[in-house]
């Protein structure tokens, strides 16, 4: 696909062009590099409530303390096997979930308890896109309105007015501008989830939480898609947090990876070191799902490793470590003791007893507890 | 080119959503040129055209304004062909049985549907006149139920809790009432003059809202549940992500998508609570004479249903028809509104 934020010589210089609505009094942005977005000890659990009382009787614990940073100008992929949280830890930081517990600090500012009044400046900051094209927009709205509504909310009046500002996002996510009146049910997935992203970018947010934003599209269309979310990065300086359930969508656009299992995270890394060297069992597992395209590459690949059986459930997670019930190099410390995050290796953080590539942490622990299986490659 | 994955018009296949659909206008279409036309079909645009080719709700459409011009006109009709409902013609009237003098029922070239036994009021000035009751107590017992269940189904749908469940058992309760039973008995103890109305005014104006209050609950559960399957839906957390307060979001978001459900259980609603208005003036409880109704005019027909047919079918067809176009009508709205093919 041609780059459609550099082929139209009509436009000046790309979505940056115009600053709809910069104004004065707000935080200097964060040179690339630093800080952007701080988590720490972050919780969410969602109460099961039970019969005509609704009493209280348990809870979904959909992330279970997980402490991150985001860098400016960074890309952090998010993965994990679909019901890992992931979902919930993004809505958590754009703040669309009240989190039970732990901190979310943006550019500095605690924002873990602001209200709707108190986020609404945050919110041009801070945008999200969406996994479903078909749920995120409005039938009843058209492109127009869906994608004007960011300066309609937030009182922005953009350089020669919201309708000129919208088509000329449309151009630059490489719709027509024509397209300004068509409603959602005229568009596929592919162009609807560039009208999702439009809107997300219109206010020029700093961060953008990209949930699963190309899973639900055809094969052929997740590239040009994913292009464009790249391309759009570097023109606008965005940080990213892309999040995905393989690692196929997040290898190539994130520079560091972390690694998510039953709402906590299990391996954070930068991304040459995570597929050079993958040190937790399930970052390895996951690994082996991604098929390598370069066939000279599949030797490398020494052993296939195939996850067993589901995610367990997040209402009572397994005790220790909460993958034991599925690593094949589980040992007895790992049912009993929780293995903490801990940096192995510069730019390596890992939560493991027994992790691949590294010094085993307990050695001396015998007893196997786990079920997975590893199975030769077959090539 | 791949057609879109999940696209939802792609089963519908003779549906102009379809046509419109953009199975061969894919990525490559939109950076480039484009095709069709520039401003948009919106869901209702597109509703709409569908049911101008819907011939059985057009018919019943056009009924339906037919007998809304008859209610709005009827004193001018009727003076049109120089009857008073309430006249009495008794030199009309077969001394010896009561009935009307002359066959089918003493039709004439001055009484075009014949006279009532007894009395002899004109029978066409008053269905004219009956339409007005039908029409008034349908429309606004619908528009009574219409407002109070979209309120109280959006508000238990979008905050839940305790809310929801204290409206949803109101609403269970309601459904499970004897209602007939119920309004017969309040219409009934009814004092004959209140808030400066008397006689049929009190009783038309009772029945409005006693039939309105027991037809919420159907519309309340069907927004209701709308609402709480939309709340979640991603458009929403986008509005919320963009620092959108409720009342926008209800008002925005919600409200847009719900006027296609609402506007199917009115249309379905309208003609069964002319059927209601129609048993109560039956049973005796609904607007008394010398106020005419059909409800009413059906049931003095019983008693003469052999010597003077005539007097009872007017009516009786009148009903029917009436609630066979709105039947019609409603039904091709909902074919048009179809959402699982508009989405
Ligand atoms: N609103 C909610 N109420 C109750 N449970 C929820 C809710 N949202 C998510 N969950 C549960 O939390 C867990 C994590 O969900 P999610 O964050 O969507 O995972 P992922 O995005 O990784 O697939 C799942 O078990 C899911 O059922
Ligand atoms: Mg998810």
């Amino acid at each position: 696909m041609s780059n459609p934020v550099r082929g139209d010589g009509e436009r000046d210089g790309g979505v940056g062009s115009s600053d709809p609505g910069r104004t004065a009094g707000r935080a200097e942005d964060a040179a690339p590099g630093e800080v952007l977005l701080k988590v720490t000890g972050l919780r969410k659990h969602f109460p099961i409530r039970k019969g005509l009382l609704q009493r209280r009787a348990g809870a979904v614990r959909a992330v279970d303390g997980v402490d991150f940073e985001v860098r400016s100008g960074e890309t952090l992929g998010v993965v994990g096997e679909s019901g890992c949280g992931k979902s919930t830890m993004g809505r958590l930081i754009t703040r669309l979930l009240e989190p039970t517990a732990g901190t979310i600090e943006f550019e500095g500012e605690d924002i873990t308890r602001l209200g709707v009044r108190g986020m609404r400046p945050l919110r041009r900051d801070v945008q999200m896109i969406f996994q479903d094209p078909y749920s995120s927009l409005n039938p009843r709205h058209t492109t127009g309105t869906i994608i004007g509504a960011p300066f309609r909310l937030q009182g922005v009046e953009p350089e020669g007015g919201i309708k000129k500002e919208v088509q000329r996002l449309l151009s630059v996510v490489g719709l027509s501008p024509e397209h300004y009146n068509r409603y959602p049910n005229e568009f596929s997935g592919g162009q609807r989830q560039r009208i999702g992203i439009a809107r997300a970018l219109a206010l020029r947010p700093k961060l953008v939480v990209a949930d699963e934003p190309v899973s639900a599209l055809d094969v052929s269309i997740q590239a040009q898609v994913v292009n464009l979310m790249d391309d759009l990065q570097r023109e606008l300086g965005l940080t990213y947090v892309i999040i995905a359930h393989d690692l196929s969508v997040v290898r190539h656009v994130s520079d560091r990876i972390a690694v998510m299992y039953l709402g906590r995270i299990v391996e954070l890394a930068d991304r040459e070191l995570l597929y050079r060297a993958p040190m937790h069992p399930y970052t390895k597992a996951l690994m082996s799902a991604v098929p390598i395209p370069d066939p000279r590459r599949r030797k490398d690949r020494s052993e296939r490793v195939r996850l067993e059986g589901d995610v367990p459930s997040p209402i009572a997670p397994p005790s220790g470590c909460r993958f034991h019930t599925r690593c094949w190099k589980a040992t007895t410390v790992c049912t009993t003791a929780e293995p903490p995050l801990e940096e192995l290796r510069p730019g390596q953080q890992v939560a493991c007893h027994h992790p691949e590539n590294a010094v085993d942490r307990a050695p001396r622990d015998s007893g196997v507890a786990g079920t997975a299986q590893v199975v030769p490659t077959r090539r | 080119m791949t057609a879109p994955l999940h696209e939802p018009t792609a089963k519908a296949a003779p549906s102009p959503v379809a046509e419109a659909a953009p199975g061969a206008v894919d990525e490559a279409a939109a950076v480039g040129g484009d095709t069709g036309p520039v401003q948009g079909r919106s869901p209702a645009r597109i509703a709409w055209e569908r049911l101008k080719r819907d011939r059985l709700a057009l018919t019943g459409g056009a009924v339906i304004l037919a007998l809304i011009v008859i209610a709005v006109l009827a004193p001018v009709i009727s003076n049109l062909v120089g009857q008073d409902p309430d006249v009495f013609h008794e030199d009309r009237i077969d001394p010896l049985f009561g009935t009307p003098k002359g066959s089918l029922g003493g039709i004439s070239g001055e009484h075009l549907l014949g006279v009532e036994p007894v009395n002899g009021r004109d029978i066409f000035a008053r269905i004219l006149h009956g339409a007005r009751i039908s029409l008034l107590v349908g429309f606004l017992s619908a528009l009574v139920a219409v407002v109070l269940g979209t309120v109280l189904g959006i508000v238990a749908g979008f905050f839940g809790g305790w809310v929801d469940a204290a409206i949803s058992r109101v609403m269970d309760g309601l459904l499970a009432f004897p209602q007939l039973l119920f309004i017969i008995a309040l219409v009934s103890v009814m004092p004959n003059d209140m808030l400066g109305m008397t006689g049929s005014s009190v009783r038309v104006f009772v029945m409005i809202l006693v039939i309105g209050f027991f037809g919420w609950p159907y519309i309340g559960r069907v927004v209701r549940g709308q609402t709480l399957s939309m709340r979640e839906r991603e458009y929403v957390e986008a509005a919320r992500a963009l620092g959108a307060g409720r009342l926008h979001i209800l008002a925005k978001e919600l409200l847009p998508n719900l006027v296609a459900p609402i506007v199917v259980y009115t249309t379905m609603m309208i003609p069964t609570n002319i059927l209601t208005e129609a048993a109560l003036s039956f049973l005796g409880v609904g607007v008394k004479p010398p106020t005419a109704s059909w409800g009413q005019m059906l049931s003095n027909a019983i008693d003469y249903y052999d010597s003077d047919p005539l007097y009872m079918i007017v009516p009786g067809v009148a009903i029917f028809t009436t609630v066979l176009a709105f039947n019609l009508f409603g039904d091709g709205v909902r074919d048009a509104l179809d959402p699982k093919s508009s989405r």
